[in-house]
């Protein structure tokens, strides 16, 4: 069942299409990922699902709810964790809590007796009193997480969770979200490490320049686009192996700056031949879906 | 397709979670609060009532203090709604973001601003009752039970400029850009809508331009309630006051609709 669907999506600002023609549909349990550069329309794309803005045209379907026009009774069952922590600063760990449900139309005692667990959820068992002053950038972002789940959604979206985390904070955040899944829970998530949407997206959308350019499951994304083995090559001499070896041993390699990307099957011959090069420094890896990624939007900066 | 951004507001109740907000946060610091939102403006009443006062004989018949305190009532409203507008819900819908952590559960932004516009007016008529309180502790009113019908004019008062205020802090691109509402608006008012003197003493062009500002019409209503009489045109001097308000909200709602949800 479809807990989220999007057909033909358009928003221009001025002459400029950010989002051209997205059509997308999540299913119930899933954990949906939405990548993209900068400026490629993945948080335009959000506001329009979550029904802050009107498209221009399409439809958005939430809950079975038509979105913008009842956004209100399908935003009951959504929680959101923003881009930017946007805690209330005046208050304690708790009220922020207390404040918040009640925003969802939730009784004091309904929000209290949550509270335990939230609390448990973001790592701040003992701090309930504690001031959002007081908290490390790493509490905030829990807290933050916490807070979106004080309505207990279905639904929950996250705009880039990880960014600015530290690698334990981080791989506590990935638990936070494989827990919330096993619940049952759909999750649609941005980011720009495509490590993180790896492990965690049942399916992705990449996003550039307002339009979808390619969909699936990550490891179906991987093999649809780039051959099974990356070998990274640095140094002086790329260019002079390059030109010997490269078209031989390689199914596609290309040039960044001073390394050499080498694309292919197995890489038992690369390997060997690599072996006898001691002037050379490389790492032998699996494809990844940051090599999709970077094939298919470019590697130029966007800004 | 332009959305139009100015379709009348869709009033609800689930505007109160957002006025609970903010007074939780007023309650913090409750009484410091009410002390410096009081200190101001009685200190200019009675530094200027008393100090200047005793070097007039009358004003408008009666002594200074008493011609003054119903003008204070007025201008402490006044700001005291415009203060919590401007500086206050532009933190919290800009630097703080809390306006955009409460668009994301189910409440709109038409909850957000009533409750705002609720809130300020809540907040100025505490300054207003504040300031009636050492009005009459001085005995100042000329009758205490005539003098408490100026409570429901405060809340008109609070209505009337947190509305306006709404406006600026819809189109404001910083805390700095509120400077401009002051030196233009509020004070050129202050001085042309007889709060420390009769508009009476005005060039008559002046006292024109003064019959279209909205605290005159406050404190035509609150000067005779202050001195013991009925005021004359109490209809029109409410309904300015509300069309104001009202304008002001509808406007700043369109304009806050655009600046966030575009």
């Amino acid at each position: 069942m479809s807990v989220l669907s999007a057909q033909n999506l358009r928003k221009s600002y001025g002459t400029q299409t950010v989002v051209d023609g997205v059509t997308l549909s999540i299913e119930k349990g899933q954990c949906f990922g939405l990548l993209g550069p900068n400026g490629a329309g993945k948080t335009t794309t959000l506001r329009l699902l979550l029904g802050l803005i009107a498209p221009d045209s399409g439809q958005i379907q939430m809950f079975g709810q038509a979105i913008p026009q009842q956004s209100r009774a399908a935003r009951q069952r959504v929680g959101v964790v923003p881009q930017l922590d946007n805690l209330d600063p005046d208050f304690s760990v708790l009220e922020n809590f207390m404040v918040y449900g009640r925003y969802f139309g939730l009784s004091a005692a309904d929000i209290t007796a949550r509270v335990p667990a939230l609390l448990d959820f973001a790592g701040l068992a003992n701090r309930a009193d504690a001031k959002i002053q007081d908290l490390s950038g790493g509490m905030k972002r829990r807290l933050t997480f916490a807070r979106a789940l004080v309505n207990d959604p279905d639904l929950i979206f996250l705009d880039e969770p990880t960014t600015g985390l530290d690698p334990q904070a981080r791989h506590l955040m990935w638990q936070g979200l494989r827990r919330l899944l096993n619940q049952g829970k759909t999750i649609i998530l941005t980011t720009h490490f495509m490590e993180e949407a790896e492990r965690l997206c049942d399916r992705l959308v990449i996003l550039d320049h307002g339009r979808l350019i390619a969909e699936g499951a990550p490891r179906e994304l991987i093999a649809q686009h780039i051959e099974p083995c990356v070998t990274e090559l640095y140094g002086d001499d790329i260019a002079h192996w390059r030109d010997n070896f490269a078209a031989q041993l390689c199914a596609r390699h290309e040039n960044v700056g001073e390394t050499l990307f080498c694309y292919s099957r197995d890489g038992a011959a690369l390997m060997q031949n690599l072996h006898t090069q001691t002037h050379l420094r490389y790492l032998h890896r699996p494809a990844s879906l940051e090599d999709v990624f970077l094939k298919l939007t470019g590697r130029e900066l966007r800004d | 397709m332009a959305r139009n951004y100015f379709t009348p507001p869709v009033l609800s109740l689930r505007f109160i979670p957002v006025w609970r907000r903010n007074y939780l946060v007023w309650k913090k610091l409750a009484i410091p609060a009410i002390l410096g939102n009081l200190a101001d403006p009685m200190l200019y009443m009675l530094g200027l009532g008393y100090g200047l006062g005793s070097l007039m004989p009358s004003v408008a018949g009666v002594p200074y203090i008493t011609f003054l305190a119903a003008g204070t009532v007025c201008y402490s409203t006044m700001n005291s709604a415009t203060f919590e507008v401007l500086y206050s819900g532009f933190s919290r819908m800009h630097v703080q973001k809390t306006w955009e952590a409460i668009l994301n559960t189910p409440l709109t932004l038409d909850d957000v601003v009533l409750g705002e516009l609720i809130w300020a007016a809540t907040k100025s008529l505490l300054s207003g009752i504040a300031i009636l309180v050492i009005i009459w502790a001085l005995q100042l009113q000329a009758s205490f039970w005539l003098s408490l019908w100026i409570i429901p004019v405060v809340v008109l008062i609070g209505f009337c400029f947190s509305g306006m205020g709404l406006v600026m802090n819809a189109v404001s691109p910083s805390y700095d850009f509120f400077l401009y509402y002051f030196t233009l608006v509020i004070t050129p008012m202050v001085l042309l809508c007889g709060v420390f003197f009769p508009v009476s003493q005005m060039h008559p062009v002046l006292q024109n331009i003064a019959q279209f500002l909205p605290l005159t019409h406050a404190i035509n209503l609150v000067r005779p309630l202050m001195l013991g009489n009925i005021p004359t045109q109490v209809w029109l001097h409410v309904l300015v006051l509300v069309a104001y308000g009202a304008v002001g909200f509808y406007l700043a709602l369109g304009l806050t609709r655009k600046r966030l949800l575009s």
